[in-house]
């Protein structure tokens, strides 16, 4: 089975870095195959950002692509730029806080997670990517939960201080994709 | 060993220190950034040394320099600035000094556009600069496979003693993906690989001993050292490396190489499963080309060659043309500029083929 995936929003949310933990857990805590490929070029703070994820049982040939399985906006420039590029029988996974646009396409399945909020609510706004990230795996089950926070932790090995509130945004994500899943 | 997840460039990097490689000049230029980068860390961990040249003329000339003193070293660029690099490449291969260097190409002609492309292939293949000389050139398709051929690119350099080139492109530098590493060479191996140069190499000679390379000194005239370099290049036909996926009962074959070819791949197996008889050759090596592949098609059951290629015009298409002789069609579809090729499109256009 292959999944494909795409974040998308403003540079400085970390999208990378959402696709980038992805990847990563697939690598090192699956025997799955894993594409990471980001957009680059003059990308900035406040510019557009994007990746593409690809998490496959078989060798991947298209590692990124104009037909997404699922796809991620954290802003409204990217909702209205890729919402094409998700397949029909798709996932659209919203950022709802600053996402406010509707589609009319009724082929989707849609996401909504108020990222921006809950991570200000949790005290630090820049958990958005991370709540996501647990929103993505709640509803997908693509890997497990406990992997991609062996990762997390990973990655602030060197930041402990930063450990509980990422940790409580990935849960609060996690919760909100398995309600959403219900 | 375990595998690693690793971006592209990066691991291009490794793969060169793990061959031996002890020096690197580059300057920066996108998408190949993560190499000089890489190695400006790694390169003083294993007692090599890392230049930022003030210019891609300055870093293909201390390479020059670094490898004829029997170094293994390397530089890397994109496109345009290869293109900077030509003067010195062509000077490597007059001095048949090993050299390795690696094009992660984007959009052309000219300053083109920093994503993906496949637009510098009849330069890397046919002509990297003056004077007719020739070089090994592999493409790879995935990253393990540009961490394979970095490894085997300082082997065949040394062997020919020739410059030999990767032509990968931006999504292969850019994109990460799990991979197993070749084994570090040691310091003794790496030691051993420079003495063997000892015969020709500037490593402090005789005065009577002729051992210029900046003027090669080694041959009464010109002519004589296209002679024996042509001698060289007759040799290749033992390293061509090529891929022919399921051929054998293909009605369409897909002529692609790198990125494209691995897109193209994917789109194979998805025709497959509607019955649709696709096939691909791939030449791994581009020079040299792997022609017999596609002279040896049986053009009874073959109805079209699809020539799939992130450049437009098509560049590849000419070896293919060359290989097939009119003996059947040859279709494109093609990308360029930096814009990636779509599955779809390879699917859209295969099938057509096959319902023609």
């Amino acid at each position: 089975m292959e999944r494909n995936l795409m974040v998308a929003g403003f540079g400085g949310q970390g999208i990378l870095l959402l696709g980038k933990l992805l990847a990563n857990t697939a690598s090192d805590y699956t025997d799955k195959n894993v594409t990471f490929f980001p957009s680059y070029g003059a990308e900035m703070r406040g510019g557009t950002a994007s990746c593409y994820v690809v998490i496959s049982d078989e060798m991947i040939g298209a590692p990124l692509g104009d037909a997404m399985d699922d796809l991620i906006v954290m802003n409204q420039p990217s909702f209205d730029k890729y919402l094409f590029k998700l397949l029909p029988g798709g996932t659209l996974f919203i950022n709802s806080s600053i996402v406010t646009a509707e589609t009319d396409r009724e082929d989707l399945t849609i996401v909504s997670a108020p990222v921006t909020e809950l991570a200000l609510e949790l005290g630090n706004p820049r958990v958005l990517n991370i709540a996501m990230l647990g929103v993505y795996v709640g509803y997908t089950d693509i890997l497990p939960a406990e992997a991609v926070m062996k990762s997390i932790t990973e990655l602030l090995s060197k930041r402990a201080d930063m450990l509980p509130v990422n940790t409580a945004a990935f849960e609060k994500g996690l919760e909100i994709g398995r309600a959403a899943k219900k | 060993m375990a595998r690693i997840f690793m971006k592209g460039n990066e691991a291009i990097a490794e793969a060169a220190v793990r061959a031996g490689c002890r020096f690197y000049a580059g300057y920066p230029i996108t998408p190949q950034n993560e190499i000089p980068e890489y190695m400006a860390r790694r390169l003083p961990e294993v007692g090599g040394n890392f230049v930022q040249g003030e210019s891609e003329v300055a870093s293909i000339n201390l390479v020059y320099g670094s490898a004829q003193t029997g170094t293994r070293s390397m530089t890397s660029s994109s496109s345009c600035g290869i293109s900077l690099m030509s003067e010195g490449i062509s000077f490597i291969a007059s001095a048949r000094i090993p050299a390795v260097y690696v094009n992660v190409a984007r959009g052309g002609p000219g300053i083109g556009a920093i994503q993906p492309a496949q637009q510098d292939y009849l330069q890397a293949t046919k002509a990297s600069g003056n004077g007719g000389f020739r070089m090994i050139v592999l493409a790879p398709y995935d990253v393990q496979e540009a961490v394979d051929m970095t490894y085997a690119a300082f082997d065949i350099a040394d062997r020919d003693r020739n410059p030999v080139l990767i032509l990968a492109d931006g999504v292969l530098g850019t994109i990460m993906e799990p991979i197993m590493l070749p084994e570090e060479k040691s310091p003794e191996e790496v030691k051993a690989l420079k003495d063997a140069k000892r015969n020709w190499a500037l490593v402090g000679h005789r005065p009577d001993e002729k051992r210029a390379m900046i003027e090669p000194g080694r041959f009464a005239g010109q002519e004589p050292a296209n002679i024996e370099n042509a001698k060289l290049y007759e040799t290749w036909d033992k390293d061509i490396q090529v891929e022919e996926y399921l051929i054998d009962d293909a009605e369409v074959v897909i002529a692609a190489y790198g990125i494209s070819a691995r897109i193209a791949k994917s789109a194979i197996s998805l025709l497959r499963k509607d019955g649709y008889k696709v096939g691909l050759i791939r030449p791994k090596t581009v020079s040299p080309f792997p022609y017999a592949s596609f002279a040896n098609l049986d053009f009874g059951k073959v109805k079209a060659i699809l020539d799939v290629e992130m450049s437009i015009p098509a560049q590849m298409i000419w070896d293919v043309q060359y290989a097939v002789r009119g003996r059947c069609p040859i279709e494109t579809t093609l990308r360029s500029g930096g814009e990636i090729m779509g599955r779809d499109q390879i699917l859209k256009a295969a099938k057509e083929l096959c319902e023609r």
